[in-house]
């Protein structure tokens, strides 16, 4: 089953769970395009009730509801986008632009999908909203799924015997240590024997930090002196993992901006010094990064991956009201799968990223509304 | 870097302004739309690009520049003028109070860098003013952010008041306060938890601090890499505190910093602040023009249009690089240029212009001797149109001659020969070249000024002095080429 299938396929699981007073004609044997339509129809038949979202009437958010926030920006805007529709002229895809652009989606990337969708258009009999947004989804959909595999999506662990090394680099503050808080308390609860290395020596308190989540955790850890050299600290702690058979360890990293060359040679630095030790190592280099930042989060995906061959995301934050939509920028430019989202600062609010939840909870609404 | 950057795009967004003797509402909007999108890939918020459009819109129509002369010119100067407008005319100092302690709450986003401006912002008033600031931790939920204020202030020697991770902020904030009384010290900085704008027991908390401590300022921290979402964050804070100013954090970094603009927008608070990196001392005051021209990817290029644009022929300086490009370039061209720019003014004012440069101490001892200039033409003149076309003719006998003819040393005229005859190389290369201003940089970056102004001098072209800094090039080189690069098209 496609993506946008399994969509719709959810979409109408949820609403049948949420709506029980609603039930519509279950639409067992019907296919997708007949659902889709009903869904449309339901919402987009008459003009004068659709709403468009007022932000005085925006509940608040809590933080178990994680990504709705993005999902309502998100979704949110094509719907406003939607409620002004006349027919699809060039003002129609300009808006559509706009609604791309404002969700972090990125620049070159709201461009393509809409050029893509302006010579669609041309093909299809686009008459109506309905036919718009059906369009318009088709399109987030099919350009999600082109953009990249999900088959990166599982984090690579070592072959038994030897511990699996997982590096997190990114900007500073992005939430790299949290994040390594959250995991090494995941994988202990798998069973795991884990060790964490505090390798970031030069920001102040870094250490300290990265202690306090292993003393949380239960963990052990591999710490420096203050402005020691980090990679000193990493050989330490691949030492000691190999010695006493830990399974995984987990490196945190200072933060540094991908354009400070003499930093990113340092991370370059570090990662020679595991695959002195493990030749495979590290089995992962995880790109931290920080979902309200826009355009910049490409630079960072580049950069980071050039230096330190980043082989995969963790978009963190995500509990906030960022649109998380750079993701498929950095998915179309870089084809570097989420691995990992951070939806709170608590130890459980880590998530394997699910990209049809993900997708999902972007578009959500756009199904629905 | 990933995308082509706003200058350039706005460049490319007037080329169908520019030339036209007429240019409708149609043309404007066009460009205004092409500006639009270069703001929201600056990481403009979409609202605020949007009015921002719009009051150019209004401005361009209002002033009938569409009919004047170089509306390009001018439709970019207006820009400029609005962006400075709405990110402040001038630096904002810091709230002071009458009575000591000023107290200066800090508040922002999880991972903002609040606590390292706190330690900046304490260091800078120590060592400007002898300050005895008191920095109170008041985070006490991200695990040891009280040991980086402790660690920080150790280093600086500045003292901490922090009573753990067990008792209320707002308890700490008013036990600190106290000290801070008893022991004189004359700042307060209040650390406090990152948080979202959304989290209404955080929020709630904040307000109390405020309250309680009644700040002389209240900073919003802000990443200068924040996105669209900047807005929504500002907003939040700003409709929750009497936020007084804020601090744009990590500009060290490549980003455009659209942010500035939106969250200058949208809570109409200056930006006092700028953090540029990790040290101690990377802060610096804010600069609105600065920043307006970082967003615009320009140096203060938009006053030098405006000073170039009555005397210089954009026209002419096409052609010329057109002729750079095919090594067609000769002499009398470089005639033409030295009038252009000697009828730009004097090349010092150009320099100061450029980024960087006006408060360069170098500057203050460089003076250009207009006779240079004219010295640089007797010898042209003294060519015969043969020799101006074809420096290969140009032999020791007759370079005797020209220098008699000219009535200057033969070694200025080797002198002058010899540059030509470079940067005639050296542009063509640029004009065939890709990467232009990333070139023009490098080419540049190990020039000291007083070389850098000789060249300009020598060179006498308006488009190369844009080459210092890589900025100009931008300007007034992309534009040509980029004509240049049409007309090619043109003709295919
Ligand atoms: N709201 C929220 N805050 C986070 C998340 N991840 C990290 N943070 C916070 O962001 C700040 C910076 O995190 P930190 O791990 O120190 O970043 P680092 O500099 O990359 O190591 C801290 O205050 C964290 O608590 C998240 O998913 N959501
Ligand atoms: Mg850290």
């Amino acid at each position: 089953m496609g993506l946008f299938d399994s969509l719709k396929k959810r979409k109408h699981e949820d609403q049948t769970d949420a709506d029980v007073e609603e039930i519509v004609e279950t639409p067992k044997k019907e296919g997708l395009f007949s659902r889709v339509k009903k869904a449309l129809d339901v919402d987009l038949g008459n003009e004068e009730d659709y709403q468009v979202e007022k932000p005085a009437e925006k509940s608040p958010v809590t933080y178990e509801k994680g990504l709705e926030q993005s999902r309502n920006n998100f979704s949110g805007q094509v719907n406003k986008l939607l409620a002004n529709f006349r027919n699809v002229d060039e003002s129609f895809f300009e808006d559509l632009e706009d609604t791309l652009i404002s969700a972090d989606v990125g620049f070159e990337m709201a461009m393509k999908i809409s050029d893509e969708l302006r010579d669609e258009a041309r093909f299809q009999n686009i008459r109506s909203k309905q036919d718009a947004k059906n369009m318009i989804l088709q399109k987030l959909v099919e350009v999600y799924e082109a953009s990249g595999d999900d088959a990166e999506i599982e984090m690579h662990f070592a072959p038994s015997g030897t511990p699996s090394i997982f590096m997190f680099v990114g900007v500073n503050g992005v939430g790299k240590t949290t994040t390594i808080g959250k995991l090494a308390m995941r994988y202990k609860n798998e069973g795991k024997k884990v060790l964490l290395a505090a390798a970031d020596t030069f920001r102040a308190g870094a250490t300290q930090q990265l202690q306090e989540w292993a003393d949380r955790d239960g963990v052990d850890i591999v710490t420096g002196k203050e402005k020691a050299d980090p990679a000193s600290v990493v050989f330490e702690a691949v030492k000691k993992a190999v010695e006493d058979d830990y399974d995984v360890l987990l490196v945190d990293t200072a933060g540094r901006l991908q354009n400070n060359q003499n930093l990113m040679k340092e991370l370059e630095k570090m990662k020679n010094v595991i695959k002195r030790e493990i030749p495979d190592a590290p089995n992962e280099v995880l790109l931290v990064l920080d979902s309200t930042t826009g355009q910049n989060a490409v630079n960072q995906a580049k950069l980071f991956k050039d230096s330190s061959d980043v082989t995969g995301i963790v978009l963190t934050k995500l509990d906030g009201t960022a649109k998380g939509g750079i993701v498929m920028a950095i998915r179309e430019e870089l084809n570097l799968p989420v691995k990992f989202v951070g939806l709170g600062e608590g130890v459980d609010d880590l998530q394997v990223f699910d990209s049809n939840e993900f997708v999902y909870g972007l578009f959500k609404d756009l199904i629905e509304a | 870097m990933a995308f082509e950057n706003l200058s350039s795009r706005i460049e490319s967004a007037l080329k169908n302004l520019s030339g036209k003797g007429k240019v409708g509402e149609n043309d404007l909007d066009v460009t205004l739309r092409e500006i639009r999108l270069a703001l929201l890939e600056a990481d403009v918020n979409l609202k605020v690009a949007r009015s921002f459009v719009n009051d150019v819109r209004t401005k361009a129509l209002g002033a009938k520049v569409l009919n004047g002369l170089n509306p390009s010119e001018q439709v970019i100067k207006i820009v400029n003028d609005e962006l400075t407008e709405l990110m402040g005319e001038v630096a904002v100092p810091l709230n002071k109070s009458a009575k000591i302690p000023t107290v200066i709450l800090m508040a922002g986003l999880q991972g903002a860098g609040k606590t390292t401006t706190v330690a900046k912002l304490a260091n800078k008033f120590k060592k400007e003013e002898n300050a005895r600031p008191l920095l109170i931790a008041a985070d006490v939920y991200r695990p040891a952010a009280i040991e980086q204020l402790q660690t920080l202030g150790n280093q600086l020697d500045i003292p901490v008041f922090e009573e753990g991770t067990n008792v209320d902020p707002r308890q700490i904030v008013k036990d600190g306060l106290a000290q801070a009384k008893k022991n004189n010290n004359d700042y307060v900085f209040i650390d406090t938890a990152g948080r979202l704008q959304i989290d209404e027991d955080l929020m709630k908390e904040l307000k109390d601090i405020q309250d309680i401590s009644k700040p002389d300022e209240v900073l919003l921290v802000v990443d200068a890499m924040t996105g669209q979402n900047a807005t929504e964050t500002a907003e939040g804070f700003n409709n929750a505190l009497d936020v007084t100013g804020i601090v744009l954090t990590k500009l060290d970094g490549d980003t455009r910093g659209g942010a500035a603009l939106s969250i200058r927008a949208v809570t109409g608070k200056p930006i006092k602040f700028v953090g540029e990196g990790e040290k101690v001392d990377n802060l610096d005051v804010f600069y609105p023009e600065r920043m307006a021209s970082r967003i615009l990817g320009m140096g203060d290029v938009l006053t030098l249009i405006e000073k170039a644009q009555t005397d210089f022929d954009e026209k002419q300086a096409a052609d010329q690089l057109e002729k750079l490009r095919l090594n067609t370039f000769d002499f009398n061209d470089f005639l033409d240029q030295l009038k252009q720019v000697q009828n730009m003014g004097p090349l010092e004012d150009m320099l100061k212009m450029l980024p960087g440069m006006a408060n360069n101490p170098a500057l203050a001892n460089m003076s250009i001797d207009p006779k240079d200039f004219s010295h640089m033409e007797a010898i042209v003149q003294s060519m015969t149109n043969k020799e101006r076309q074809d420096p290969e003719l140009l032999v020791p006998a007759r370079r005797r001659r020209i220098a008699a003819g000219s009535g200057r040393p033969v070694i200025e005229v080797n002198k002058l020969i010899k540059q030509f005859v470079q940067m005639r190389d050296m542009m063509h290369r640029f004009t065939n070249g890709k990467g232009l201003p990333s070139g023009m940089e490098s080419m540049f970056g190990d020039v000291d000024t007083n070389e850098m102004s000789n060249m300009m001098g020598q060179m006498g072209m308006p488009s190369m002095g844009g080459g210092i800094g890589g900025k100009i090039a931008d300007a007034a080189m992309k534009r040509a080429f980029k004509k240049i690069q049409k007309k090619k098209k043109k003709r295919k």
